[in-house]
């Protein structure tokens, strides 16, 4: 489990010494790649480090549902690490649980969005499957949030993620409405719309955010879409990945595996 | 609440004043549509609501963006839509919209047509009130023949423009939640158009309830043959908007998509009573069935031949019921579509407030206040044919 996005796995490089690496690589390459590979291979390698620019980056979150537990840890760090109200109706992440009964009646909740844990399994029918699955904005490529915001006060960052800028936001809630995953609140204090943001101030710091940090089981896997050598690109690779409500074409980047079809 | 609700979903984002305001617009669409029919069709009968309608059309107008505004969780940033706007985002464009109709149609379709009018007025009255209403004619004095028939000319060209405006007015109301396709109970194509025809139903039935007031409250006689002729094209108008919302209607039935088990389930408990009883039995069957028969609408001098007064009477309450049933609409589009959870797996629940700025006391405020602004005006500009100046 990344504790850190290292470089490799596409980390952002705001420290002096990464930005010294890559001035070194590219010097390196600039003057060993003609002598060393030729003038053909030189694009490649280039294009390599410039893919550590972060307006090359592209965040997306794996999820492993057979590897939740429903401790509700992620939901409870977020509510810490985010300064989120501890009320009850405004999560960034929760956790869902799905008791699906052998005469196909399924039963889903999410107390306190899984902080507390869960209460022992109430069913009436025969349990035929029972799982959680974790929440959360899925920073879509295409976010209708973004797309109805009248004044642009949400957005999306070069490197793939949805944020809203507090002090331009006019508390309209159109954003609310329009995302189809239950990912927005209002905030009651600061009235304008509030949502997941990958711990940004973490990521530009270059750790996880703090519900990936938190999970004990490594349900959770965050980083580069497009990088190969990632943690989430193994996810990506190894797995077959499904996204929430596909049809709706909004290309969320939060990518589950072993996602049952009961999950909306 | 019942089944399982996304945890954010437990509190409902937009409440009673965002039900007002396609109520709002709908309604003076709807006015200004009427007062275009007498002039670009030549409608003859309506001519006695003409202005009233134009005047009414104003007055709401002014106030439709209040209970917006009053809902917005930082109203001070509201200018923002203005300065800099998303041009991908359908509400972005509200502000533009909204200005056009204002000023672009209804101030100058007014002027236009009041212009003689103030002119005369200005001449005739004295002191404060002489300035008062040469300020309205903007220096513009020449009543000769001429540059009066430029005004009709001009007045007719602004009402072409105008009802295109209207239909853009209220159908972009509609877009704003038919466009939106995380909502199944909103996103649908046929919203722009169902909001138009139930703001030209309510429009009319609001005409129709003003002039019926007024006339009584000035002790005069109302005029039989435009009364009927209001009635009848409020019949056709619900006839069509009845349809669409059929159509809408049998076609998520038929198409059973993966939402119509929640759908069904809100229709037949929550929204029963808004939709079922207020929308459709007592807003559209009840008033359509009276009109049908009462009116001349099907058959000269109506199906069923009573007295004028009872005719008045049964068109006064119609309308009253078609007003109530068009807010039902309003209200079940808006809180309809925040009722069931986007997992469509539960059902939440709206407790509306009495004090507050969503309650209902603000929002009975904002109701009247149009009312207040029509008298103003009409203190200030009479609308009525008796009341024209003499040369």
């Amino acid at each position: 489990m990344p504790n850190s996005v290292t470089p490799g796995q596409g980390a952002p490089e705001n420290g002096e010494q990464a930005v010294d690496r890559r001035e070194f690589l590219k010097e390196a390459c600039g003057l060993a790649g003609p002598i060393l590979l030729g003038v053909i291979s030189l694009p490649a390698l280039a294009g390599e480090v410039v893919g550590q620019e972060p307006q090359r980056r592209l965040y997306g979150m794996g999820i492993d549902v057979s590897k939740c537990i429903g401790c509700g840890r992620c939901a409870a760090a977020c509510k810490i690490e985010n300064d989120v109200p501890a009320e009850p109706r405004y999560f960034n992440t929760w956790v869902e649980r799905y008791v699906i009964q052998t005469d196909g009646e399924v039963v889903v909740d999410s107390p306190n969005g899984g902080i507390d844990g869960f209460p022992p399994t109430v069913s009436e029918g025969e349990i035929e499957r029972t799982f959680f699955v974790p929440k959360l904005c899925n920073h879509c490529i295409d976010a209708p949030c973004v797309q109805v915001c009248p004044v642009g006060a949400t957005f999306i960052t070069e490197d793939g993620v949805v944020l809203v800028d507090q002090d331009y936001c006019i508390g309209c809630r159109y954003c609310i409405q329009a995302c189809p995953y239950g990912a927005r609140w209002m905030h009651p204090e600061k009235n304008v719309a509030s949502k997941c943001t990958w711990c940004y101030h973490r990521l530009k710091r270059g750790l996880v955010p703090a519900c990936v940090e938190v999970c004990p089981t490594g349900a959770r896997i965050f980083g580069e879409v497009e990088g190969r050598a990632t943690p989430l690109a193994r996810h990506l690779r190894m797995n077959e990945i499904q996204v929430l409500k596909p049809h709706l074409n909004t290309k969320p980047k939060v990518f589950y595996a072993h996602l049952d079809g009961e999950v909306r | 609440m019942q089944g399982y609700i996304y945890p954010n979903e437990i509190e409902l984002q937009w409440g009673l004043l965002v039900v007002l305001y396609p109520y709002l617009t709908g309604l003076v669409a709807g006015a200004f549509i009427l007062a275009s029919l007498e002039r670009v069709f030549n409608v003859k009968e309506v001519q006695p609501t003409y202005r009233l309608a134009l005047l009414t059309a104003l007055a709401f107008l002014i106030v439709a963006p209040l209970p917006l505004q009053a809902h917005l969780g930082h109203p001070e940033r509201s200018y923002e839509i203005f300065l800099t706007p998303n041009p991908r985002s359908a509400m972005a464009m509200f502000g533009f919209v909204y200005l056009w109709y204002l000023a672009v149609v209804l101030l100058l379709e007014l002027w236009f047509d009041y212009r003689r009018d103030f002119v005369l007025w200005s001449r005739q009255a004295h002191g404060l009130k002489r300035w008062f209403y040469y300020a309205l004619t903007l220096g513009a004095t020449d009543i000769s023949e001429r540059s009066l028939r430029f005004d009709d000319t001009a007045g007719r060209w602004i009402t072409i423009i105008g009802i295109p405006s209207a239909f853009l007015l209220h159908g972009y109301v509609g877009f704003i939640f038919g466009s939106v396709k995380a909502n199944p109970w909103w996103s649908s194509v046929l919203m722009p158009v169902v909001f138009l025809f139930s703001a030209i139903v309510s429009g009319i039935a609001l005409v129709l309830v003003i002039y019926m007031i007024t006339t009584m409250v000035r002790s005069k006689a109302v005029d039989m043959a435009c009364l009927d002729k209001l009635a009848t094209f409020l019949f056709y108008a619900m006839v069509i908007d009845f349809s669409l919302e059929m159509l809408d209607f049998i076609h998520r039935l038929y198409e059973s998509e993966e939402s119509i088990s929640i759908l069904s389930q809100m229709i037949s408990s929550r929204l029963f009573i808004s939709l079922i009883i207020l929308q459709i039995l007592l807003g559209t069957l009840v008033p359509m069935i009276a009109l049908g028969v009462l009116s001349p609408a099907l058959w000269k001098g109506g199906l069923i031949k009573v007295t004028e007064e009872l005719r008045r009477l049964s068109y006064l309450g119609s309308s009253v019921l078609v007003l109530i049933g068009i807010f039902s609409i309003r209200w079940n589009v808006v809180i309809g579509g925040q009722l069931f959870s986007k997992s469509l797996r539960g059902l939440t629940v709206y407790k509306l407030d009495v004090f507050g700025l969503e309650g209902v006391l603000v929002a009975t405020g904002l109701m009247i206040l149009p009312f207040l602004l029509l008298w103003g005006m009409v203190r200030v500009a009479p609308p009525w044919a008796d009341a024209r100046p003499q040369e």
